[in-house]
């Protein structure tokens, strides 16, 4: 017994090292999946057999990662030409690499066995609440939208009642790839079995050389994303513990749950009203500010070009996004593209993030923003981070007040900013601030089709046009008027004027400015800032 | 590559599509997915691949490795006669087995193995090989005596090297004897064969 422990320690110790680490692995990952409140509603619908398949992933990736090591000869030769000065019972393992590449090997096979059976049991629970129709917390769940506003909001992966799962394993690249590296490794273990090798060589060696396609497929098995859990925004609006009980009422637009969000995959392609695609996009090291713009590229429509879209989402968001409208040539390809919806969807090239930093935003007390047209674009960017830093209790924001003045010809091309200032609205409404935004919007193509509408709902709380509590004026805003009320109701502030839009509003609006600013230093000032946003 | 007997990694194939389409049918049947009784047709199948490929069939050059307990199957597969013999029969019965598993994703992966294995099998009936039983060696009886019939010829203490390769000069040696034919011996010699 001594004997065989003197000559075999060093290999024992790595056996319960790798074993050790399996079982760590497997372990975590299972806590990970089976408690974690970010999967709570995604174990509404699976149950326990999420945790069992992403543990079992989660070893198989590990011991994948392990199992070409010990094969590779060349770096066998050099560890034990290198460590000639460590013992010789270090180097000893060295000689048993085979053994250990078996084991490792026996090691995938059961953990891919137990990986595949926790994923049948998981399509077939997301099948089942995909037809459930008893109005269950699942079946509520699984029919979260894959298209429309929420664009990407889904967590069922079965998109329709009708879809078998075997439709749905061979169009997933997950399922795919699965089938594919699982058949790829039972190929390898069949002609891997001793009588083969001894006897018909050849067969073995080159079957075995599809361990090609098993590292390939294992890493793309992955990249779809079907596997979700809710997003941190969404957690921390309608938390699963205080919101799950109540999902009956989730569209009810009163009740302060609202429908949970799933972390998509990047990027995210949104179609909004009148052919306006936003486009949200993750890059590793990019980080913006309000206010800047991105050159984007997409070789597939045309090699060369590169066009400017303004940043449309805040830097507090972790993607970033641009909404683009259809005004050209390039843009209107683009959006053809990006509506199919056609994986894999086609490549962008971004350039970026450039433009004047519009900081100075958040150090007035009092803000007036002016968008006209197009210009109401970077503020979507500015007022969401505002929106942010308010909701976090940012004390570096000095702004007490916004007055936004919305200029354009007809709303139907910025329904998406009108979308935006919906959920603003709302969201102020909630923490009691309702004062801290004014927007007003001002169509300036109006006719009296439209104006007779607006007269008779005069009574509504809310506009017919727009939705929005505030209503809709029509014409071009008269400034002197606005100037003078806002000089009346802050007479002691320093207010900061921003404005995005054409060259005869911002000589007006600069009039203005010096108009309404009282000599006295103490009392109101305004400072114009025109932006090449 | 003209030496390998693709039926040998053909049967192998086999033998594990037998246990998967049998694991499959298995959490099919037990979790009563939709349309579980293909998991229990596919049980059935599994069960019946994998005693038709229990039985390895012997090699054409060599001696093969038996599968433990495998004797009691092959006499059954003996009696099938040309049905276990050829391998063509074999590939249609798997590639036929293999279809109605094809229907349930619990079941998928042991189909598609299935179908591998019938291809390879027709790969081994196209090149003419045959399922051959492995028969049993008849055991050797160790016989203890049955070698020795006569006495050694020319037993030690022998005499120097001259006196055996001359046989004319003579040396009254009491232990030499006339070389070349059987030993005379002065006692008589009788075998004891228990």
């Amino acid at each position: 017994m001594g004997n065989w422990v003197v000559n075999h320690w060093f290999s024992v110790l790595i056996l319960v090292i790798w074993f050790g680490l399996n079982v760590f692995l497997f372990v975590q990952a299972f806590l990970q999946y089976e408690t974690d409140d970010k999967y709570y509603y995604t174990r509404e619908i699976l149950g326990s057999a999420l945790a069992w398949a992403r543990a079992s992933a989660r070893c198989l990736n590990y011991n994948s990662m392990l199992i070409l090591v010990p094969v590779c000869r060349n770096l066998l030769s050099f560890v034990r030409g290198t460590c000639s000065f460590c013992s010789r019972t270090l180097r000893k393992p060295l000689d048993h690499n085979l053994t250990f590449h078996k084991l490792v090997a026996y090691m995938i096979c059961l953990l891919t066995a137990v990986h595949i059976i926790a994923h049948l049991f998981n399509f077939e629970r997301y099948s089942r609440s995909r037809r459930a129709t008893d109005g269950s917390l699942a079946s509520v769940l699984s029919n979260l939208s894959h298209h429309g506003k929420e664009g990407d909001a889904w967590l069922n992966p079965i998109h329709s009642p009708d879809t078998t799962l075997l439709y749905v394993t061979f169009t997933s690249i997950a399922g795919l790839t699965g089938v594919i590296i699982t058949i790829a490794l039972i190929l390898m273990v069949t002609s891997a079995v001793e009588f083969i090798r001894k006897h018909y060589f050849e067969v073995f060696w080159y079957t075995h050389h599809l361990f090609i396609i098993y590292i390939i497929g294992l890493v793309i098995h992955g990249v779809g994303g079907i596997v979700r859990g809710q997003t941190k925004k969404s957690m921390e609006e309608s938390h699963p513990h205080e919101c799950a009980e109540s999902f009956e009422k989730w569209d009810d637009p009163d009740h302060h749950c609202r429908h949970p969000q799933f972390e998509g995959h990047f990027p995210q392609v949104i179609m909004h009203p009148s052919k306006v695609l936003e486009l949200q996009m993750k890059k590793r090291g990019f980080s913006m500010e309000v206010g800047q713009y991105v050159f984007v590229n997409c070789p597939s429509i045309s090699f060369l070009e590169w066009h400017p879209f303004t940043l449309t989402s805040a830097p507090e968001e972790d993607f970033f996004s641009i909404h683009v409208r259809v005004a050209g040539d390039w843009t209107e390809k683009l959006i053809k593209a990006f509506e199919q919806q056609k994986l894999p969807l086609p490549r962008i090239e971004v350039d970026g993030p450039f433009g004047t930093v519009s900081e100075d935003v958040f150090q007035y007390e009092v803000a007036m923003l002016i968008g006209a047209g197009i210009g109401v674009t970077p503020f979507a960017s500015i007022l969401k981070s505002i929106w942010y830093k308010f909701q976090r209790a940012d004390h570096k924001l000095k702004t007490q007040k916004i007055y936004f003045y919305w200029i354009c010809r007809e709303t139907g091309a910025f329904a998406w900013f009108n979308d935006l200032l919906n959920s603003l609205e709302k969201e102020m409404e909630e923490l009691g601030k309702v004062g801290f935004l004014n927007y007003r919007l001002f169509l300036t193509g109006w006719d009296s089709n439209i104006v007779g509408h607006a007269a008779i709902n005069f009574d509504k709380a809310t506009d017919i046009l727009t939705g929005l509590k505030q209503k809709t004026s029509f014409g071009r805003p008269m400034w002197d008027n606005e100037f003078s009320t806002i000089a009346t109701a802050h007479p002691k502030s320093v207010v900061g004027v921003f404005l995005c839009g054409p060259q005869g509003l911002a000589k007006s609006l600069r009039k203005c400015c010096q108009r309404h600013s009282s000599l006295d230093p103490r009392k109101v000032q305004f400072y114009f800032n025109k932006e090449n946003f | 590559m003209g030496q390998i007997e693709w039926a040998m990694w053909a049967n192998e194939q086999a033998l594990a599509s037998g246990l998967i389409l049998v694991a499959g049918g298995i959490v099919a049947t037990a979790g009563r997915f939709t349309q579980w009784y293909f998991g229990t047709y596919a049980i059935a199948a599994g069960v019946l691949v994998c005693l038709l490929e229990y039985p390895r069939g012997s090699r054409a050059k060599g001696s093969t490795l038996e599968r433990c307990g495998q004797r009691y199957l092959t006499a059954v597969l003996k009696l099938l006669g040309p049905l276990s013999r050829n391998y063509y029969f074999r590939a249609a019965l798997h590639l036929a087995l293999s279809v109605p598993a094809g229907f349930l994703l619990a079941t998928i992966l042991g189909t598609v193995c299935l179908v591998i294995a019938s291809i390879i099998y027709l790969l081994a009936a196209v090149r003419g090989e045959q399922w051959t039983p492995i028969e049993p060696r008849p055991k050797e009886r160790p016989q203890v005596g049955g070698t020795i019939k006569q006495p050694p010829s020319n037993p030690p203490p022998r005499p120097p090297v001259e006196a055996r390769k001359k046989p004319g000069e003579e040396d009254a040696t009491p232990a030499g004897g006339p070389p070349g034919g059987p030993r005379v011996n002065p006692i008589p010699v009788t075998d004891e064969v228990v």
